[in-house]
């Protein structure tokens, strides 16, 4: 057996902010452990430019940003292990682990950090029918053929899901001499980012076709064409609509799904909306002692905020280490998320332990023009922010003080939510 | 007098850019919400540029590839030219991030630059 | 020459070749695939009837009977998963109570034992996700549950082991009668051999009527299916079936050995004997039909949907024994459903099917047992870190979505039969097969398989022929 205080479970961008801040709020005595066979998880297959202007001031490739953290690490003589699986993590924080050289580890931690990242949804998720011949993949698993092993999956690409990944790859794939016909939306608009439409797709001339989505897949032993569709409001395809494109590879870039067959495991409650744990504003999940950051926890857009929630946790696990059975047990406030807001994170909030200011993260369900984002305490409304245009691909936030908390006697719940002008 | 509507790319909030443009010059550009947003739009109507990203190969035991950047911004009709400059370009590890891979690629000016370490 | 050639590797060609090892001939399977189950075989319900749906005194009853009996053994012989869950055929309307005793009946003529009616309060205590509108149940607790590859690779390897020889990528295109034997011509030239085992599916009757005149039609039935991740392990635990009924034939929910869930198939019969595509039509009629069964089927849990074909024969009946005016060549054709379950009584039919005619000799090096690939999450801790410790390719997770091993990978692509792409492998250890469905593993698994085969990684395909996965090299064209 082995004892740490604070074991990190992942070091990608979540991890390796978490284990830097953990150590600098005092502890020293923190492993991270991470699956793959070096630090900065997707990171490093994310080779486009674009990460750390709000955390270094100038614009990095994601092997840089990655680098920036692990540099800081290894400085910071934190520990770690590469090619190292969890398999286990039980309520008292006992962590197991395996890889080759060390077999099976029992590792005894006073907090857990989980930062196991996501996944992208899968074909079968979609229910694309069709063949299942190669030539199918998603948009990950093609950026790391082409960033990582400098190999090209396919010449004629067909893209459906305008999440960031899949148009960044439209760029990836066309710069290496691929071509690539058509991104497919299912929905009526991107869940990218407004610039990777401009720089990935509209540069190329590369056409977006919202509302459309693959109604078929043809070719047995590779693919040979894909048949898209439009589809109505309902999402159904529209019987005449179909549009064949002879090609050699579909990418599928449909979402992000938080990876936590171990936090579930560990029977940390869901939060279902967003496929991760349950935290209130020190990160921590429904399991004492146990914190959750980054896309373990909900879907992040940019590396940026990823870093700052997993700055946050790692403080927060540093105070549960120093002073864990001491801390003010007081009132548990639910976030609720309503109209238009699909969720917040934290989704509760104690406010004596909170800290002078608390910044709560979302996402918006629809595209909102010329709407009001309203925080309520009970029936008060404390603020309203406007907002120009809000969009389900960007990550929104509101910033709830402790003094308004505090001035509500026997405050119930507090409410965010869109109002349409 | 031509106006022209942009989406700025000069970070992820991906403002729209309303760009008043007289005789090629850009003359009132509004929708930003940084100076970021001013300089991307100007550029954008005149001299448009772009960071290029790629990989070049890496020799060694088992041939990998290296993550490599345009140091700084190119020409964004130049961005084939600075591709095919790269095909065939072969380097030895052990590689630094920031290590000049090709200097004056397509005769931009501009050096390329890896971005990972491949040691 | 060879004395034996059987034509398909996939479950019944495989049992086949299996019970004819136990005898000194000289037997060879040819594939027209890659690898061992590519066919019908791979895409299937994965379960073992009980035996009271075929029609009592057909070979399809006797058969399904037998091999049912002998499911248990069998897999403890050849090391393959094998679960005794239990089965129910519900029944949803009053209307529908006939049939289902008339079901009943049936079963007991055709030998199942302990069936049984049962009520829906107990059917409700089995499957407390039942539909409210469930009313009787008939119950099988003999019905079972099986991973089709894995009993499929167990009888192949074991046959390999006992020296049956197998040609991959092997097409047969036609025969020729000689003297006292059979020439088969195929993709790969000609074979000489005595007797002809004809187990080619979904080409079964192509085959049989180049040689026979008393023609045979096989049609292929698509059923789409769509499997669920284990976060749904126990949505239900028995094979659910919905009672033939004036709405069709039904669709059924399953566990599976593995712990996923699965539903299906649909039934339409199609021309294109290459037609393994789900259909946004099909794949929509499962999901309703399935919803009828249960409340609140957990359909986000879907990991993937995928599409069989059941080698439906006219007569819907298992046709063995030797083709009319083909002496020499034995049809073991029309084998659907319950063809799997059937599958080591239709091993052994054909081998006494030859055994009369060649009366061969007894191979005495004879072995009737296999070990499958080990398996590390049956192992508790201390093994397990034991055997990392011997061998350190079973500490490293290549698969996290069904925590399967480079052990384990490795062991598939080096054993008799190995894997050569990337289905050989997810088929043989699960790898790929879980709710990423390989997304993360696939350029890992690819690697190794380039390792371990000493081929470059570009020749790595996912199921063998043109389905290459790499097609250049960045900046090849530019």
């Amino acid at each position: 057996m082995i004892n740490y205080d604070i074991v990190i479970v992942g070091g990608g961008p979540a991890g390796l902010a978490a284990a830097l801040s953990a150590k600098e709020h005092g502890v020293q005595s923190i492993l991270v452990l991470e699956r793959d066979k070096e630090l900065g998880g997707i990171l490093n297959q994310c080779i486009h430019n674009g990460f750390g202007l709000h955390t270094f001031q100038e614009e990095l490739t994601g092997p840089e940003y990655a680098q920036r953290f692990i540099e800081k690490l290894k400085e910071a003589k934190i520990a770690y292990k590469l090619n190292t699986m969890v398999m286990d993590i039980s309520s008292d924080k006992l962590v197991t682990a395996m890889n080759r050289e060390e077999g099976i580890l029992r590792i005894q931690a006073k907090a857990v950090i989980l930062a196991m990242g996501c996944r992208e949804r899968s074909r079968g998720a979609l229910n694309i029918p069709g063949y299942r011949p190669a030539g199918v993949y998603s948009a990950g698993t093609a950026q790391r053929l082409v960033n990582m092993e400098g190999v090209l999956p396919g010449r004629e690409v067909v893209i459906l899901g305008s999440g960031d990944i899949g148009l960044i790859m439209a760029r990836r794939m066309t710069l290496e001499g691929a071509k690539v016909q058509v991104v497919a939306e299912l929905l009526p608009y991107s869940g990218g980012l407004k610039r990777n439409i401009v720089q990935c797709l509209d540069d190329f001339g590369i056409p977006l076709k919202l509302s459309h989505t693959v109604v078929d897949i043809q070719g047995k032993d590779r693919v040979q064409g894909v048949t898209i569709a439009q589809v109505d409001e309902n999402k159904k395809p529209i019987p005449g609509t179909e549009e064949h494109y002879t090609c050699d590879t579909l990418l599928l870039s449909c979402g992000l799904i938080p990876e936590n067959e171990l936090s579930q495991e560990l029977g940390v409650l869901m939060n279902p909306v967003t496929n991760g744990p349950q935290v209130d504003e020190s990160l921590e999940t429904s399991v004492e002692g146990v914190f959750a950051c980054g896309n373990v926890l909900h879907v992040h857009d940019l590396v940026d905020f990823v870093s700052k929630e997993a700055q946050a946790a790692g403080k927060h696990a540093a105070l549960y280490v120093r002073d864990g059975a001491e801390r003010h047990s007081d009132q548990k406030i639910p976030i609720l998320a309503e109209n238009g807001v699909r969720y917040t994170v934290p989704c509760a909030i104690h406010p004596e332990r909170m800290e002078e200011t608390q910044t709560v993260r979302f996402r918006v369900g629809d595209v909102y023009k010329n709407c009001s984002i309203a925080v309520y305490l009970d029936q008060t409304c404390i603020s309203r922010k406007k907002r120009p245009v809000a969009v389900p691909g960007e990550m929104e936030e509101v910033v709830l003080k402790k003094k308004d908390l505090q001035a509500v006697p026997g405050l119930s719940r507090i409410t965010v939510k869109i109002e349409e002008d | 007098m031509e106006t022209k509507d942009l989406t700025c790319i000069g970070c992820p909030m991906g403002c729209s850019l309303k760009v008043e443009i007289n005789q090629g010059e850009p003359v009132n550009i509004t929708g930003n919400t940084c100076k970021r947003g001013e300089d991307y739009a100007r550029k954008e109507v005149t001299n448009p540029t772009r960071i290029v990203t790629s990989t070049v190969i890496v020799e060694g035991e088992s041939q990998s590839v290296v993550s490599v950047k345009t140091r700084e911004d190119i020409p964004k009709g130049k961005i084939f030219d600075v591709m095919r400059a790269l095909k065939g370009v072969k380097i030895q590890a052990p590689v630094h991030v920031g290590d000049v891979v090709v200097s004056n690629v397509a005769g931009t000016g501009v050096d390329i630059v890896a971005t990972r370490e491949i040691i | 020459m060879y004395d034996v050639i059987i034509i398909g590797a996939g479950v019944s060609g495989c049992a086949c070749a299996r019970e004819l090892s136990r005898y000194r001939l000289n037997i060879c399977v040819l594939e027209r695939e890659e690898d061992v189950c590519c066919g019908t075989s791979k895409a299937n319900s994965a379960i073992v009837h009980a035996g009271f749906d075929a029609k009592s005194g057909s070979l399809m009853a006797k058969l399904n009977v037998e091999g049912n009996q002998r499911m248990e053994e069998l897999s403890r012989e050849l090391d393959f998963p094998f679960q005794r869950n239990g089965s129910l055929v519900v029944c949803f309307e009053p209307d529908g109570v006939p049939d289902l005793e008339a079901l009943y009946e049936r079963g007991i003529q055709n030998g199942v034992k302990e069936l049984r009616i049962i009520e829906r309060d107990e059917l409700a205590e089995l499957e407390p996700n039942i539909s409210d509108h469930a009313i009787k149940a008939l119950y099988a607790p003999t019905g079972g549950i099986v991973c089709p590859f894995g009993m499929n690779f167990a009888f192949a390897e074991n046959a390999a082991a006992n020296g049956v020889e197998f040609q991959f990528d092997t097409e047969v295109i036609g025969f020729e009668k000689q003297e006292a034997c059979w020439k088969i011509k195929t993709s790969q030239g000609e074979f000489l051999t005595k007797y002809v085992v004809n187990a080619a599916g979904v080409y079964a009757d192509v085959l049989h009527n180049m040689v026979s005149q008393e023609k045979l039609q096989i049609t292929a039935r698509r059923g789409n299916y769509c499997l669920l991740d284990h976060s749904a392990k126990g949505f239900v635990n028995h094979t659910v079936f919905q009672l033939p009924g004036k709405y069709g034939k039904g669709v059924l929910i399953t566990p599976t050995v593995h712990g996923n869930i699965l539903i299906g198939p649909t039934a339409v019969d199609i021309e294109d004997k290459e037609g393994t595509n789900t259909t946004q039509e099909e794949l929509a009629e499962l999901l309703e039909k399935a919803s009828t069964t249960v409340t609140n089927l957990p359909v986000r849990q879907i990991i993937t949907s995928f599409a069989g074909l059941r080698a439906h024969e006219d007569g819907h009946e298992f046709r063995i024994g030797q083709a009319k005016g083909a002496e020499g060549f034995i049809d073991c054709a029309g084998i659907e459903s319950p063809g799997l379950t059937a599958a080591p009584a239709i091993g052994s039919m054909v081998a006494d099917i030859i055994r009369k005619l060649a009366n061969p000799q007894e191979n005495p090096d004879f072995i009737g047992t296999r070990k499958g690939i080990l398996d590390p999450r049956t192992l508790d801790y201390e093994e397990r870190a034991k055997l990392i410790q011997k061998n350190p390719a079973y500490g490293a997770i290549v698969c996290r979505c069904e925590m399967i091993t480079q052990g384990e990978i490795e062991d598939a692509i080096n054993r008799p039969l190995g894997a050569k792409s990337l289905d050989g492998v997810k088929r043989r250890t699960r790898a790929g097969m879980g709710r990423c469905q390989s997304g993360f593993c696939s350029p890992k698994t690819m690697e190794i398989l380039a390792e371990q085969r000493g081929v470059e990684i570009a020749e790595i395909t996912k199921s063998g022929g043109n389905s290459k996965l790499i097609v250049g090299i960045n900046k090849d064209k530019i």
